[in-house]
């Protein structure tokens, strides 16, 4: 058939759109590079490597977790109790040494273990009773939280801590766990987990499957995607990088303390919101997942060395957020 | 009498000029034909006219005063209304209908009023489909209609407002035979109104029926404008393609195999009845029923999408118990869904991830790693044998035309090798020249041994591809047909319940 010769480049409308482009592309690199010029500006030590390996470190658990949204949101699902298997993952580790006296394999297995038992309700519900995401997630997330609660007896459980006997708990924490959550090794999680999962999403079949069931589950379904299955899987791997999380932040911290993960699930959410906009690719994705957090803690720490009181520190940061998805979404009318 | 014109029309989109100083001109009380291949640039050219873009050259005359249309609500005020080739987007499916008809009043025209008014609501919007002869009620969901409901709906929609030109993108494509008729009275009754109609088709002989004039467009410029009484069906076609079209049909060669798929008493819970059939390897079975005679449930309950609940499916001799469409895809089996844009494609993704999407497997390394050049490569093909139109393959597919999408959602299933293909309504909205080539690949299909299911509305083509026939009604398979000594009046006779 003649008609349908495909149209050649050379007739491409340039320049008009490029502007917008640009800033659909880089609007939140860009902001962080504005960002970085202002806080040096503002205290030149902002720039300094062991600052920057701060705001890595920082900002490493919230990546992780915001990689396991970003899967889920590959399949346009949504998991809200990342910020619960957290905390959850976090008990149950330091409560296997401290009250326990177990090794690190055991206690980083415990942790691994509840949250993917958490993944499973979670997938049965949304895929085979069919509750909306968003609802069942935010059930299970009082549920576990309640859970992580009932578990420590509502007590931050700590080293040497008072046991309801009165006796002081014996379990040591071992060096190796301890580990986990310095520098390098927090970082080095962090970035395989990102690395990790970029590649699953953009270079192998299982990826190009989510994506396609996010895109139109329908077709996916008539097309002979397993939909089910993918869908099982993207909560389970969302529930084990929340589980990562809550065992670096364990390691952290060297306590759990009650709801410890639940901070971590807005700035995980907005982080992944963030990425879907890096480089123009307009849906989930890990780099972009990843680029969001230093976003985030960049701003974090910047307020923080510019000594901005720490409860009007949520009102920038919004105000910041708000104004890097505006660059990114701010489209001229075509 | 008013007189519309186009003048000097251009727009572009990344990768492609999709119109080139284009000159169209129509008047009121004549119902204007506007014909062309897939992705001649029809759409677009109704899409401008209509406010859709504001980044055209171009000027549009009403009355010989310039009129600025940049936006819908531009063209709103002109009395320019369009009911869009993809119904779907243009209307609210968990809205009633009578929310959707009136959706105009019910965000302009409220003023101060703060509440709605139901019960006026209602009354207005039932007396508009009355006026038209529709017989939906006002208070149903958008969601539960018909495709063909929908179409009227969204007609009575932009037909209530003030309307001097109503562009029809297509109208006709999920519509049944009698709804076609009735969609024609009301054109009819419009133009006797005075209203300017501007009908898009790729049906000829319907055009030949309804319309005054006819404007043909190839490759993104205006070829022809006549008056529909000194042209011809052939000419047409010969303008629109650039070439002449000979036989439609290809030739069947009608040798078959053994029986590969056969189906017992078949029942599903709600549409499909006691039904049998066999298709044989290298024949081509067709399915022929009126809209909501149950095809497209019968071709889903093959594809395992629903639930059997009386009878059987033998595959190749072998019992299927299918749970999922992903089963069936693994037996060996294929379907082209009717609801494209719904069911078949994916908007926000490339062409080459849309035709891969069925068989990714055939384009991974170790460890299910993709293979991207494979992908291209197979993608560039397949976009060549069915001649789709696209700047090239990593183009998204919403930025195609509706019957460019239409020949990816069959294209997807042409790399993936399966045994049986079921066709639902292939050639919905696919312009002549496309057709041709849609029903080659099925023949050429059919002479590799494939056993192919066609379920499809129009009778011709039906009595054209096909080696034997099902007459489909209320779910019923009433009649079996060897298709070389069928007619186009049986058919009928059958499928409207006739015995
Ligand atoms: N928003 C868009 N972005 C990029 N390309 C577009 C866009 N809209 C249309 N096109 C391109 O413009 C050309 C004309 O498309 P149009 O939809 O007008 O075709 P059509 O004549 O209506 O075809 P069909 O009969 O298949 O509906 C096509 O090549 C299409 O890919
Ligand atoms: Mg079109």
């Amino acid at each position: 058939m003649e008609v349908s010769k495909p149209v050649t480049a050379q007739s491409l409308p340039k320049k008009k759109f490029e502007l917008f482009d640009f800033f659909y592309k880089y609007g939140t690199i860009l902001t962080i590079l504005v960002l970085i010029g202002v806080f040096t500006a503002a205290n030149p030590s902002f720039v300094q490597g062991h600052n920057l390996m701060n705001i890595l470190r920082s900002i490493s658990i919230v990546t992780i977790i915001a990689i396991g949204i970003t899967i889920s949101l590959s399949v346009k699902g949504f998991d809200l109790s990342v910020g619960s298997v957290a905390s959850l993952s976090n008990a149950i580790a330091i409560s296997m040494f401290v009250w326990f006296s177990q090794n690190t394999a055991t206690a980083i297995f415990s942790a691994l273990a509840a949250a993917l038992m958490v993944g499973i309700i979670n997938s049965v519900m949304i895929v085979k009773v069919k509750i909306p995401d968003m609802l069942l997630t935010l059930a299970t997330m009082f549920i576990i939280q309640g859970i992580a609660l009932t578990y420590t007896k509502g007590a931050t459980i700590s080293q040497n801590m008072v046991m309801p006997d009165g006796t002081f708990a014996t379990g040591k924490i071992s060096a190796a766990f301890e580990k986990i959550g310095q520098v390098p090794w927090i970082i080095v999680i962090m970035a395989a987990a990102v690395v990790l999962v970029h590649v699953l999403l953009n270079y192998t079949k299982h990826g190009r499957y989510m994506y396609v069931i996010g895109g139109n589950e329908e077709a996916a379904r008539l097309s002979g995607i397993p939909v089910d299955k993918y869908k099982v899987a993207a909560y389970l791997l969302s529930a084990f990088f929340a589980s990562i999380g809550g065992i670096v932040l364990a390691s952290r911290v060297m306590t759990a303390e009650i709801n410890a993960g639940t901070p971590y699930l807005m700035d995980a959410v907005a982080a992944a919101f963030i990425g879907f906009s890096v480089f123009g690719s307009g849906k989930p994705n890990a780099f972009g997942t990843l680029v969001g957090a230093i976003l985030i803690g960049i701003l974090q720490n910047g307020l923080v060395m510019m000594s901005v009181p720490y409860y009007s520190m949520d009102i920038v940061k919004g105000a910041v957020l708000a104004f890097a998805l505006a660059l990114t979404y701010y489209k001229q009318k075509k | 009498m008013a007189l519309l014109e186009m003048k000097d029309i251009s727009i572009e989109f990344p990768g492609v000029k999709a119109l080139n100083h284009v000159s169209f001109a129509s008047e009121t009380g004549r119902v204007h034909a506007l014909i062309g291949a897939n992705g001649a640039g029809k759409s677009t050219l109704m899409k401008v006219l209509s406010g859709a873009y504001s980044h055209y050259t171009g000027e549009i005359h009403l009355d010989g005063r310039k009129a600025v249309i940049t936006s819908p609500r531009d063209a709103l005020e002109e009395g320019i209304q369009i009911v869009h080739q993809e119904v779907d987007t243009a209307l609210i499916p968990y809205l009633t209908v009578g929310e959707n008809i009136l959706l105009h009043d019910l965000v302009n025209e409220m003023g101060r009023k703060q509440l709605v008014g139901w019960k006026p609501l209602h009354k207005k919007a039932t007396r508009i489909l009355e006026e038209m002869n529709i017989s939906v009620s006002s208070k149903m969901l958008v969601s539960e209609l018909t495709l063909a409901q929908k179409q009227m709906v969204l007609i009575a929609r932009a037909v209530s407002a003030q309307c001097r030109f109503l562009i029809l993108d297509e109208p006709t494509a999920p519509l049944s035979h009698s709804e076609t008729n009735e969609l024609f009275r009301i054109v009819r009754n419009l133009k006797a109104q005075h209203v300017g109609i501007i009908f898009i088709s790729h049906r000829l002989p319907e055009i030949f029926e309804i319309c005054d004039d006819i404007t043909v467009m190839r490759n993104g410029e205006l070829v022809i404008k006549e008056n529909i009484s000194e042209t011809s069906i052939h000419r047409v076609i010969e303008q629109m393609l650039g070439k002449s079209l000979d036989e439609q049909f290809p030739f069947l060669n009608g040798k078959v195999g053994e029986i590969v798929l056969e189906v017992k008493g078949l029942s599903d819970a709600e549409k499909i009845k006691d039904l049998n059939l066999t298709v044989r390897a290298g024949e081509i079975i067709g399915i022929a029923g009126l809209v909501g005679a149950g095809k497209t449930e019968l071709c889903k309950t093959l594809f395992g999408c629903t639930k059997i609940t009386a009878g059987d499916v033998f595959l190749n001799g072998r019992k299927l118990k299918l749970k999922n469409p992903h089963q069936a895809v693994r037996q060996g089996m294929a379907l082209v869904p009717e609801e494209r844009r719904k069911e078949g494609i994916l908007v926000e993704e490339s062409v080459a991830a849309n035709l891969t999407a069925a068989n990714l497997g055939q384009f991974t390394k170790v460890f299910s790693f993709l293979d991207r050049r494979a992908e291209k490569q197979k993608a560039v093909e397949i976009i060549q044998t069915l001649g789709i139109k696209t700047p090239s393959e990593k183009t998204k597919v919403q930025n195609l035309s509706g019957g460019n999408q239409q020949k990816i959602a069959i294209g997807k299933w042409l790399i993936a090798d399966a045994d049986v293909y079921i066709f639902d309504e292939p050639t919905k909205g696919v312009d002549v020249g496309a057709k041709k080539d849609i029903f080659e690949l099925i023949s050429a299909l059919a002479k590799r041994g494939k056993a192919i299911v066609y379920a499809s509305s129009e009778f011709p083509e039906i009595l054209g591809i096909t080696n034997r026939l099902y007459v489909l009604y209320d779910g019923r398979a009433v009649k079996e047909l060897e298709t070389s000594a069928a007619t186009e009046e049986e058919l009928l006779f059958y499928s409207t319940g006739g015995r």
